[in-house]
């Protein structure tokens, strides 16, 4: 395949970006995306130019690295990761478009790498059981009921990659935060913390600039590992449950 | 340059931490041996923790917990993406909640067995015992293990055992347990208590008068190159399998921690011992960048063959039965295609090299679910390997229902490591190796679902209870700074080595080099190992690795963001850890484990281990680069599983 490759480059997050035009040809239809891009900076780096910069690291879908916007779609047209996106999808002769992620809160580092470190954030505002070790008791002294398990695990797949909040187009982090929230609110262990940890959760993520939810949708659309949109209404009701249990 | 094969043996290495008695008191007893720090002098001690992943992560946030100042390090952007969060199957845990007949003791033996008795006693027993409180961990933490529907937790058979003691989280167990400890850690990060560098690589080990004291590391976002000081330095910074290019390990897993530690005096134990999975997905070409691991439950219901002619090009379908060589089934009647990791892989290995593999570049066998689903139905197949099939077909555009999966063996996981003692200590004093960074407890084989399980032991329970003993022996470290000789040195030549490689200049990415020695090391130190081969590869490695010297090119600056310098970075140390491993691999002349020496089979082909010869770990100490090593071996005894031949045929 030949391809027409226009990408985001931009030197830091200082300077000014621009999209830059590049052509591959020899590509593989078995080739994954990345792939394709490790081709492209081969050939740069043999022409005295800097590679593109882009994060990825395991390369099978689940270490939440990769994060290309490809012809406008976050992770690109299939319902997966970057790295598990192959050649195949498109067709010779295309022009493909790829950029970063495209949110205030997380701003370019480099060409196609952001600073997701928001999410980091989040997450060390609650987004944990307190249970320091050595002091669990036995695995089985609470049952947990198995739809309680089943939607906790369904909620604990997120692998936060920001796909959510790229495809947002208010850049809200709200199916993000709500994975967390209902992966640990559902469970009893999770129970002595579950106001506080929707409190600030919430208030850390308006906190880091994210956007407001106007429950358009595109974060389920986007997210490779099918977190569902009522994530979002459950995370709204322990907010409101928080809230009112709080003041009393 | 001095022959590197004429490596020298030096002094036996000693296990002096261990205790004596019974295996079962074994750990008790040094725990209470073991100096403490009281609670109030522990926020005066300073922890480093190289690396994010099960052990890392685990050993930071308990360390945190216990009021120590922990400062820890991960290359990735974020803690939650360490490569741990990439294990597919279980943790294994003596619980015994199926009433099966499990115990510690049990487990224990397996793990002994399971490692073709090169591992210690004493470390396994160890971690026999601490894998109950794991999953308690675990539990408590909220990580959502799959359940029954009682509400108690779900168990299966694993890796050949015939007990159910592998606890799992769907096909997704390593990210579970990640993301628990990643949450800890972050708990602590929010307390003050975790000093966190993401984005922050490790490229040298800061030793001065004889005791790790801190790290030289670069921020890789500006370039900036800085240095940590601390009482101790942990690494728990994985293993070295991206030395073969291609592996089941993620793009940037690399073995400059572990390396730039050996250099500083850590030995570095039984490099040669790597694990090959039978069950990967092939590679398509020259473009692959890594390989795919699938769950070896495959192998319960699929069969593995290839034609019975070389070159036979006609699609699967096609071949009729009695031209296909159920190869695995035709060798090992007892066992067919549930034979041992190794073996599977090895099988594999040499009917490709007949010529007779499948797939692009012949690199493949078929494992074939033709005659499960014609047995059991489509639908029982899909219920039980569903995802594993959407999983194939998403990456290879085949449907596996309708013609064969290809199959090859890739590398996986890395037994050998640098050598610690039973506190995890390594021969630097205050430098501490957790999970697969060090070689403690897997022997010369890892058994499926232990490596989730040595990690998290290592991080939450060893290092926490033993690291204690180093710092309360060592309460007052002397302040150092900058100026110090060792510090200055140690920033010098890493400041050196990146102008050097920017300056070079030539005509290579560093990517080509990595896929030669990969591509080497994959040929004569991979799944079968010959004297020949090996000395062939020790004649060629300070040749491609003087080829890199002067042809490597990395464009841009060390002042930024520079993906091609940090990849070159890690080829350097990977042209030195090859050699290393290949020598390792000369010189152990038995085959054990996941080391298959061609000269040492049994008369109907199958690994014959030498006990009376190499029942040790080999230590080796660093010399200089392309200077032979000094080997330290330390005796390995077993008072409670006495060793056995295997037999699969």
């Amino acid at each position: 395949m030949k391809l027409t490759l226009r990408v985001w480059r931009q030197q830091n997050a200082e300077a000014p970006g621009a999209m830059v035009t590049y052509e591959v040809d020899g590509i593989s239809r078995d080739m994954s995306f990345l792939e394709m891009l490790d081709t492209l900076n081969e050939e740069l780096i043999l022409g005295g130019d800097e590679p593109v910069a882009f994060d990825h690291d395991c390369r099978e879908g689940i270490c939440g690295a990769c994060s290309l916007v490809i012809n406008g779609d976050a992770h690109g047209p299939e319902r997966t990761t970057t790295c598990q996106l192959h050649m195949r999808s498109f067709q010779d002769g295309d022009t493909i478009d790829v950029e970063p992620w495209r949110a205030s809160a997380f701003p370019v580092v480099k060409d196609l790498v952001v600073d997701r470190s928001a999410f980091d954030r989040i997450i060390q505002s609650g987004g944990y059981i307190s249970a320091p070790t050595g002091t669990a008791p036995d695995a089985h002294a609470t049952p947990v009921p198995k739809p309680d398990a089943d939607f906790a695990f369904e909620h604990a797949e997120c692998i936060g990659c920001g796909a959510c909040v790229a495809a947002c187009p208010n850049g809200s982090a709200m199916l993000f935060t709500s994975a967390k929230v209902n992966h640990l609110n559902v469970l009893p262990q999770g129970a002595p913390e579950r106001e506080t940890r929707v409190l600030d959760m919430v208030a850390t993520m308006d906190e880091e600039g994210f956007g407001g939810c106007t429950l358009t949708g595109e974060c389920a659309t986007a997210c490779p590992k099918g977190i569902p949109l009522p994530s979002i209404a459950a995370m709204n009701k322990e907010w409101l449950r928080a809230t009112r249990k709080v003041r009393r | 340059m001095s022959d590197y094969t004429n490596y020298r043996t030096g002094e036996p290495v000693v296990d002096s931490k261990a205790p004596e008695g019974p295996v079962a008191d074994r750990w008790d007893t040094r725990r209470f041996q073991a100096k403490l720090v009281n609670p109030a002098n522990r926020r005066k001690h300073t922890v480093i923790v190289v690396g994010t992943g099960l052990a890392g992560g685990s050993a930071g946030a308990t360390l945190a917990e216990q009021g120590y100042h922990v400062v820890q390090f991960c290359f990735q952007d974020s803690p939650r993406r360490a490569h741990s969060v990439a294990a597919q199957g279980g943790i294994n845990a003596a619980k015994n909640y199926r009433n099966d007949g499990d115990s510690v003791h049990r487990l224990f033996y397996d793990t002994v067995k399971g490692g073709d008795f090169r591992a210690r006693e004493s470390n396994v027993h160890r971690l026999a015992e601490i894998s109950v409180e794991i999953i308690d961990q675990c539990v408590a933490q909220g990580v959502p293990f799959a359940r029954e529907y009682g509400g108690l937790l779900d168990n299966r058979s694993f890796g050949g055992v015939q007990v159910s003691r592998t606890f799992y989280a769907r096909g997704q167990t390593g990210q579970q347990l990640l993301l628990g400890a990643y949450q800890a850690l972050s708990r602590q990060i929010a307390a003050g208590n975790v000093e966190l560098h993401a984005r922050t690589e490790m490229l040298d080990l800061i030793v001065v008068d004889g005791r790790a004291r801190g790290i030289v590391a670069r921020d890789l976002v500006t370039g900036r190159i800085d240095t940590y000081f601390a009482d101790a330095v942990v690494l728990a910074s994985g293993g070295y399998g991206n030395v073969f290019y291609l592996s089941t390990n993620a793009m940037n897993s690399n073995a400059t921690a572990v390396w730039r530690a050996h250099r500083r005096g850590a030995y570095f134990a039984n490099p040669c011992f790597t694990q090959i999975h039978p069950t990967c997905i092939p590679r398509t070409g020259d473009h692959q960048s890594k390989l795919t691991l699938m769950s070896e439950s495959l192998r319960n219901d699929g069969r593995i063959w290839v034609p019975k002619a070389k070159g036979d090009q006609r699609p699967a379908g096609e071949i009729p039965e009695d031209e296909r060589d159920y190869y695995l089934e035709r060798i090992y009647p007892a066992f067919g295609n549930l034979v041992p990791r190794d073996i599977a892989s090895r099988a594999a290995k040499n009917v490709c090299d007949e010529g007779r593999g499948v797939g692009p570049g012949g690199q493949g066998v078929y494992l074939d679910f033709a005659e499960a689903i014609q047995r059991m139905g489509r639908a029982a197949v899909e219920e039980k390997y569903g995802n594993l099939f959407d999983m194939y077909a998403q990456i290879t555009a085949e449907n596996p229902y309708e013609t064969p999966m290809r199959i090859y063996p890739a590398v996986h996981y890395t037994m050998g490591g640098l050598w610690v003692d039973y506190d995890l200590q390594t021969t630097v004093p205050g430098l501490f190796a957790i999970g697969e960074a060090n070689f403690s407890d897997h022997g010369a084989n890892r058994l499926g679902a232990s490596a989730l399980m040595q990690g998290l032991a290592d991080g939450y329970f060893v290092l926490p209870s033993t690291i204690n003993d180093y710092l309360a022996r060592h309460p007052h470290s002397e302040e150092i700074d900058d100026r110090h000789p060792a510090v200055a040195e140690a920033v010098a030549e890493t400041e050196d080595r990146l102008h050097l490689l920017l300056a070079v200049d030539g005509d290579r990415t560093p990517d080509s080099f990595h896929r030669e020695i990969g591509a080497l090391m994959w040929e004569f130190c991979g799944m079968a190992r010959t004297e020949e081969g090996l000395r062939e590869a020790l004649h060629r490695i300070p040749r491609i690795r003087e080829e890199f010297w002067r042809r490597v090119k990395v464009p841009g600056t060390g002042e930024q963001l520079n993906q091609a310098l940090e990849k070159a970075n890690r080829v350097v140390d990977y042209l030195e850890l090859a050699e290393l491993m290949c020598l390792d691999a000369l010189h152990r002349a038995e085959s054990c484990g996941g080391h298959f020496r061609e000269e040492s089979q049994t008369p109907d082909g199958e690994a014959a281990r030498r006990d009376e010869e190499f029942s040790y770990v080999a230590a080796w100490e660093f010399g200089a680069t392309g200077d032979a090593p000094v080997l330290h071996k330390e005796d390995l005894v077993f008072e409670y599983v006495h060793p056995t031949q295997r037999s699969y045929a």
